[in-house]
């Protein structure tokens, strides 16, 4: 061998130190001592010119295997490098995600309102239109176009709050939402698919359930044809949709001026699904609301055939179902607008 | 309405019996089928029905006990038992209670078989607060009783039925189940069970009475029929009705007014006992009230009769006065102190009468005086009934030998208290008649969507007391009993059919909305404003809309308000105007929880009287409608008390809202509106149309909320006009692919010079080249003279064709310096 350097040695030494490299600018130096124009591998290649010919070529190859060799061992060195400082950047760059400061982040609709939301979502889904109106009434539209002739001993459980406006005892603040029913009546073209969501009020001592002002969410359909088969149908479809599976209605007998057969209705208890519970009283029913057959009566008012047309209500309210799904033992909490609580929903 | 199940059971053979509990449970779940809705069932008794009668036969030490002994009781039927007891208080041949192996006493506590020092007790012999009879615990509870027999069960021993109490919910349409009679036969209708009404023998009809009877009102009092009894030796009232009334709610008092009562729970007509020696004239004189007039009733309380305590103008009130024209009651309501029965009472008139309900229901509302009568009356008695509610009364109280007949049946122990009845009837008035009503089954199935036969129908309505006459195919004439005031139309026969085939028997369909179900723009658009106002970080409150007198002038706001006429509270008698006043009182509850984080807003409705407003007399009905007294609008306001917020996040959230609703020309015109902070607000303009408000609550009012010192943004927005203000065009408006390029402009203008003019030259100039100009940098002090201020600008411009090169910035920034110059006086500043 040439210049007295044992090939296999120049091999060992320039791969040992290859490994060594601590960093990529030390790898650069050792690439161009071991493989740079004046390494001694290069000076070996040039020296090849004077070895005889059948000696040269066996040389020659020896070398360029040993040179491939080592730039290859100098490139896997160099990934492994490049992957190191890459990986200690990051490192340098880590961050707790869950040190991020608190900021206040979006505010929070009124749970009577994201429920109400979600009520009139679900009958549009069925081909209602949601229907509004005011809530201060005059005595004809929240009573007597709805069946409740002065003094009937129906008005009596919606005791009302009298607005000195006008005649004494003529105006008030609805009860309920269904004078909505007599305005879609008297204004809307035939049939009528809609649902009345509102604020009503009553004048009766706030307890537990009871507040002087609450929502109320009712349903009204008149087309031909319309029966109280109709009626409990769609409640079930309503209950079905709204509650999900597993939450079933049933009907009993009940009274409401505007509407004949009027009947209550109760679904499956949505806290305990039926079992029992103290929400349900044991009873595995919670009772929601009230429902009808479009009274005749309410048709004469308005000046609708009765013999034509037949339709039917059902309704019940948004705050009782609010204190219902969310467990809230009184319901005064739904008005005090205490941020603590409302942040919660 | 509570009925006791005993006293149900004297009508119908029911399959239910006080000791069974599923029983009872399954009867009370038929009444609720029917509409009578059970609020609860008590158990009278409860907890005894196990425990019987026994002898104690012997008494024996137990070896190695010191404290109990072995005692063996004959109970019933010469059985013996061994049982081991612990008391010392009674001896060989007492009679004691025992609770049997198996019983289960009141409480839960129930009895099992036990060894005691190699002794079994078979049970056990009872004190009476084991028993809840009695507060003693020492011993055991010793029968006096003769005559008892070992095995008798204790109720029957000491007199204490177990009875089941159902309290029902009794709608304004079902009078005839305000009454025992009335649910058994509701209830053995749906059971197809036999039911039977009492059939007390009438009473000698023939016969001149020793008293008068007058009826001058006979529209409030169609009908009024009267008796007089001699009670003079009138014995207590039986044990068995007084236990009767108390289980349904009504306390014994005395044997006429008890027996009264009872005849009211049982057939649902309420009657009055008068002392007919107390009777001026010895007579009767039924009348409309004189305004004005007094009577003081049995709850010692002084009834203005005759006139609206608040308007002074006549009503109609029925009055019962003696012969004389004195007060003595109001009828269908309450009797008057003066009459009133008591132990000296000899004579009585009886009255039963019908009242016409509206009558009795507008007397009784105005004078807040609801009554076991009134509400009976009130919800339609039977005026054919009456007979039989005085002959029973007569039954009751002269019983045996008294002239009124033998008692046939219907009361569980004696009756006839010793009264005598005083042969003859005094009557005004005739039973009103009533047509028929005709029913189609077609229509009955038209309605339920059920498919019932004529057969069918009938055979729901006719044990109801229904009398169907067939009078062709599908066709029936009903003839509606005397107890079903509220059945006058056909529908009304259509409930009882569906109420008596049952609700959950009528199949379910759905009907399909032949139209696509949306919600309006508005509604759309509403929650678009939610969503935004809660994006920048507010939440939803709901106030009262009903306010207190002064807390409009609190708030600063002026203007007249709807007052209600009959508030409960003073704090809740004015409609608001506005939703300042409750935001504000939300704000100042959460910051006196200490809460530094409260930013609130609502959407609600607001009120005031309209100006000129005229209200047409009443009885308008549909023509006038509440919007033309009243003018209601429904707005969103914003109240931002978060530390750092003041007027220009109010600012920055209408401009979020204005953003998010694409307003084409939103403006703030600097404005002092009430209950604003004076010199920093405006009014939002849009299209020339006002919105609303923006700015912060007036400092002056925030003191005096207690909030002094802090800011408070406010937006108040009138949601109506908001929606309905111009947006931008739908179509979209081209982006250019060019880079845009951007400069800075600062201006130095009076402080008078708003910043939105500034901005407006801006744009002008800019023009179509503009994709958008920013306020960034306000600066008053060092440099700046008093009363002016910088207001600094980014502008950013593209063009559509080309990118914008070094001279054309320079000429539009030269532009803009020149009219920002020329318009506003402003200075570029250095």
């Amino acid at each position: 061998m040439m210049a007295g350097v044992p090939l296999e040695e120049l091999r060992a030494k320039a791969l040992q130190e290859v490994e060594q490299a601590p960093g990529l600018e030390d790898l650069r130096r050792v690439e161009q001592e071991v493989l740079g124009r004046r390494s001694p591998l290069t000076l070996a290649h040039r020296s090849l010119g004077s070895l005889p010919l059948d000696e040269r070529r066996d040389a020659g190859a020896r070398i360029n295997q040993v040179r491939s060799e080592i730039q290859e061992a100098i490139e896997g060195k160099r990934r492994a490098l490049e992957e190191a400082e890459r990986a200690a950047r990051l490192e340098a760059d880590r961050l707790d995600l869950t040190e991020v400061l608190a900021t206040w982040g979006p505010g929070h609709l009124h749970l009577v309102t994201q429920t109400r939301d979600e009520l009139e979502d679900v009958f549009v889904g069925m081909g209602f239109a949601v229907a509004e109106g005011p809530e201060v009434e005059t005595d004809w539209y929240n009573f007597e176009a709805l069946n409740y002739p002065p003094a009937h001993p129906a008005r009596a459980a919606q005791d009302s709050f009298y607005l000195k406006v006008g005649e004494p005892e003529q105006v008030l603040l609805r009860t309920h939402t269904s004078p909505m029913q007599v305005r879609l009546l008297l204004t809307s073209e035939l049939p009528i698919y809609a649902v009345m969501p509102g604020r009503c009020y009553r004048r009766e001592t706030a307890d537990a359930r009871h507040r002087p002002a609450f929502h109320q969410i009712e349903a009204l359909v008149v087309d031909r044809g319309i029966t109280f088969a109709d009626l409990a149908g769609t409640i079930e479809e309503f209950t079905e949709a709204y509650f999900g599976p597993g939450i079933a209605s049933r009907l009993r007998p009940g009274s409401f001026p505007f509407t004949e057969p009027s009947g209550e209705y109760e679904v499956t208890c949505t806290i305990c699904r039926g079992r029992g519970c103290r929400t349900c009283s044991g009873t595995g029913w919670i009772e929601l609301g009230g429902c009808g057959m479009v009274d005749p009566a309410v048709f004469g008012n308005v000046g609708i055939d009765a013999e034509e047309w037949s339709g039917f209500a059902f309704g019940f309210g948004i705050d009782r179902l609010v204190q219902v799904r969310h467990g809230l033992s009184d319901m005064r909490v739904l008005q005090e607008n205490d941020i603590r609580f409302l942040r919660q929903f | 309405m509570r009925v006791p199940l005993t006293w149900l059971l004297e009508f119908a053979p029911f399959p239910a019996r006080p000791g069974d509990r599923p029983s009872v449970t399954a009867l009370g779940q038929v009444m609720d089928d029917l509409g009578m809705v059970v609020e609860g069932i008590e158990v009278a008794g409860e907890g005894l029905g196990d425990v019987v009668v026994a002898r104690v036969l012997e008494v024996g030490p137990i070896p190695g006990a010191d404290r109990i002994r072995r005692v063996v009781v004959d109970r019933g039927a010469g059985e013996q038992v061994e049982v081991v007891c612990g008391a010392w208080n009674f001896g060989e041949g007492d009679l004691v209670p025992l609770a049997p192996v198996g019983a289960v006493l009141p409480g839960g506590f129930s009895i099992s078989r036990r060894r005691m020092k190699g002794v079994t007790s078979n049970g056990m012999l009872c004190s009476g607060q084991e028993l809840r009879l009695s507060d003693d615990a020492e011993g055991i509870l010793v029968l006096g009783g003769q005559g008892v027999e070992p095995g008798t069960p204790l109720v029957e021993a000491l007199g204490l039925d177990l009875d089941v109490v159902y309290d029902l919910a009794i709608e304004t349409n079902r009078p005839d189940a305000l009454c025992v009679a009335g649910v058994a036969r509701d209830l053995a209708a749906r059971l197809r069970l036999p039911f039977r009404l009492p059939e007390p023998p009438g009473a000698p009809v023939a016969g001149s009475l020793p008293a008068s009877l007058e009826v001058v009102a006979t529209d409030l009092c169609p009908r009024f029929l009267a008796r007089v009894l001699d009670v003079g030796a009138v014995a207590p009232t039986p044990a068995w009705m007084a236990r009767r009334l108390t289980l349904a709610g009504m306390r014994p008092i005395g044997p006429v007014v008890d027996t009264s009562n009872y005849v009211m729970l049982e057939l649902g007509q309420p009657t009055h006992p008068y002392d007919l020696d107390r009777l001026e004239g010895q007579g009767l004189l039924v009348r409309r009230a004189e305004p004005g007039e007094r009577l003081v009733t049995l709850d010692r309380v002084e009834r203005v009769l005759g006139s609206h305590p608040r308007t002074g103008d006549p009503v109609d009130d029925c009055l019962i006065c003696d012969a004389g024209g004195r007060p003595v009651g109001i009828g269908g309501i309450m009797g008057g102190r003066s009459s009133e029965i008591g132990p000296a009472t000899r004579r009585v008139m009886l009255e039963a009468a019908w009242f016409a309900p509206m009558a009795v229901a507008r007397t009784s509302r105005r004078l807040a005086l609801r009554t076991e009568a009134s509400v009976r009356f009130e919800r339609g008695c039977d005026p054919s009934g009456i007979e039989r509610a005085l002959d029973r009364i007569c039954q009751l109280l002269a019983g045996e030998g008294s002239g009124a007949g033998e008692v046939t049946g219907g009361s569980p122990g004696p009756t006839g208290t010793g009264a005598v009845v005083v042969p003859g009837l005094l009557e005004v008035g005739a039973v009103p008649p009533r047509p028929p009503v005709p029913l189609r089954t077609a229509r009955v199935n038209a309605i339920l969507g059920t498919a019932l036969d004529d057969q069918q129908v009938v055979s729901y309505l006719a044990p109801l007391g229904f009398a169907c006459t067939p009078v062709g195919p599908g066709l029936a004439e009903v003839e509606v009993p005397g107890w079903r005031p509220d059945v006058e139309r056909e529908i009304d026969l259509i409930e009882e059919v569906a109420r008596h085939h049952g609700y959950s028997k009528i199949p379910r369909t759905r009907p399909r909305s032949p139209r696509v179900g949306a919600l309006s723009g508005y509604q759309r658009d509403r929650r678009k404003v939610r969503a935004t106002l809660v994006g920048i970080g507010a939440s939803e409150a709901w106030t009262s809309s009903l306010l207190g007198p002064l807390d409009h002038e609190r708030a600063g706001l002026a203007g007249p308000v709807l007052e209600v006429e009959n508030p409960m509270a003073r704090e809740e008698s004015v409609l608001r105007r506005s939703l300042l006043p409750g935001l504000l009182a939300a704000v100042v509850a959460n910051t006196a929880h200490q809460d530094p984080e409260v930013a609130l807003f609502e959407v609600g409705h607001v009120f005031a009287p309209r100006a000129g407003g005229v209200a047409p007399p009443g009885g308008a009905g549909a023509a006038l409608r509440s919007e033309e007294l009243v003018d209601e609008r429904e707005v969103v306001a914003l109240a931002l008390a978060r530390d750092g917020d003041d007027a220009r996040q109010a600012v920055a959230a209408w401009r979020a809202l204005a953003g998010t609703l694409r307003l084409a020309e939103p403006e703030l015109v600097a404005a002092s509106p009430p209950g604003l902070h004076p010199t920093r607000s405006a009014r939002l303009v849009a299209g020339g149309v006002e919105l609303g408000v923006v700015g912060e609550v007036d400092p002056s009012v925030l003191e005096g909320a207690g909030l002094g010192g802090r800011r408070v943004g406010w937006l108040e927005l009138d949601l109506a006009s908001l929606l309905a203000s111009p947006r931008l065009p739908e179509e979209a408006r081209p982006v250019s692919r060019f880079p845009s390029a951007e400069f800075d402009l600062a201006f130095v203008v009076d402080d008078a010079v708003p910043a939105s003019a500034v901005e407006a030259t801006l744009r002008q100039v800019a023009g179509d080249l503009l994709e958008t100009v920013r306020l960034f940098d306000v600066y008053r002090g060092e440099g700046i003279a008093p009363g002016r201020r910088s207001l600094a600008y980014r502008l950013r411009l593209a063009a559509l064709d080309r990118t914008l090169s070094a001279e054309d910035l320079g000429r539009l920034r030269a532009a803009c310096v020149e009219a920002v110059e020329v318009a506003h006086g402003g200075q570029l500043r250095a």
